[in-house]
């Protein structure tokens, strides 16, 4: 029996992105709903009762929500190609603490690069660059996260990229600046065709960040 | 070569106690150090440098830290006994998916419980016994979160009973009013000698969380 996969995400979600990109690196064909978060889907409501959020993975009718744990699904489902996680249990947990501390830090600063002003936004941009900077001391000379291959750190943190033009602009700084190995990791993720495929252009980001900005008032 | 395995933790956490729990389950031998979060160990500050908090499990001189990514690689390298994560992915993702909810869920609100008042404390409860209905819920007819064993999720839970005492006492409710199927689970739990032993008294828990209420000004 064929696999019917179905992603329910935005455009614009860094979690979304997550997914589609794990789907492409294990070729897994699937159907993408777009959703409109202010006028969420009965499917959505139905799949993700608890959260209401998206990414939601729907693999042969069974949901599977919060991008982390997605990813981990899809690696553990579709395990004979391109593995995103380690076998080795150290370098496992390694690889989850990373993701768990781009979602702990680097969210959490980067949101408030686009939701405030004034001595609230710079001190957004100190713990943003804060934190990308101990994700480059991480990264290391390695050329992934994961070593010799893209993995499971890689997945988690390169989805923020496209969200870097409109953080640089918000924030008036610039991540090369701050961080120019991370950069090239950045130009070296880019290279591979799951990862750019599943990445959102940066200036359609920033639209939408704008329409935010305007209609919930944080200018 | 025994392996060597340190605890860096603390009594009252209910994050600790996971890791505690995880190991007794295994039946490991482990040295436990207490810490002093107010003075930081330097073996700690070195272990965890990116965070600098407890629980730190430390196997071989190598650190694991954030409790959940700890329970899970105590489960990947003790794996062949008592089992804490289903072998099926999908049955794993949910059991990933509920452990992240009492995180996001149940911590924040249970904190808010004893750190705020008046309309914020009604919120707090609220939120809290929400919260706790729904993983009711999800417990159901069955034994324990993971079915007919002990598992992921139970563990990821049963310390927050500990604080229970003290969630009630602040807020004036009880849990066993609004969730008694939760509280048999909580008994149920507590038979296990893994549980009883790693659990701290809730007595000590509220004694403790009656200081820093004194100390942060939170009364």
């Amino acid at each position: 029996m064929a696999d019917e996969v179905v992603l329910l995400d935005t455009f614009f979600s860094m979690f979304g992105m997550r997914a589609r990109i794990a789907l492409a690196e294990k070729g897994v064909e699937y159907e993408h709903k777009e959703e409109n978060v202010e006028d969420k889907s009965a499917l959505l409501l139905e799949m993700n009762p608890v959260h209401k959020k998206i990414p939601v993975l729907i693999h042969n009718g069974k949901p599977i929500c919060e991008s982390l744990i997605i990813v981990q699904y899809i690696d553990e489902v579709w395990k004979d190609n391109s593995p995103l996680l380690p076998s080795d249990p150290y370098l496992k947990a390694r690889a989850r603490f990373w993701a768990d501390f781009v979602d702990k830090k680097v969210y959490d600063a980067g949101s408030r690069l686009w939701t405030t002003k004034g001595d609230e936004l710079e001190r957004a941009k100190k713990d943003f660059i804060e934190a990308l900077k101990l994700l480059e001391a991480d990264l290391g000379e390695k050329q992934y996260f994961g070593g010799e291959n893209f993995g499971f750190g890689d997945v988690a943190l390169i989805t923020y990229s496209s969200w870097f033009y409109s953080y640089e602009t918000c924030g008036n700084f610039s991540v090369e600046e701050h961080c120019p190995k991370l950069m090239e990791w950045v130009k070296r993720c880019m290279e591979k065709e799951s990862v750019s495929k599943s990445l959102t252009d940066p200036k359609k980001i920033y639209d939408s960040i704008l329409f935010f900005k305007k209609k919930y008032g944080v200018e």
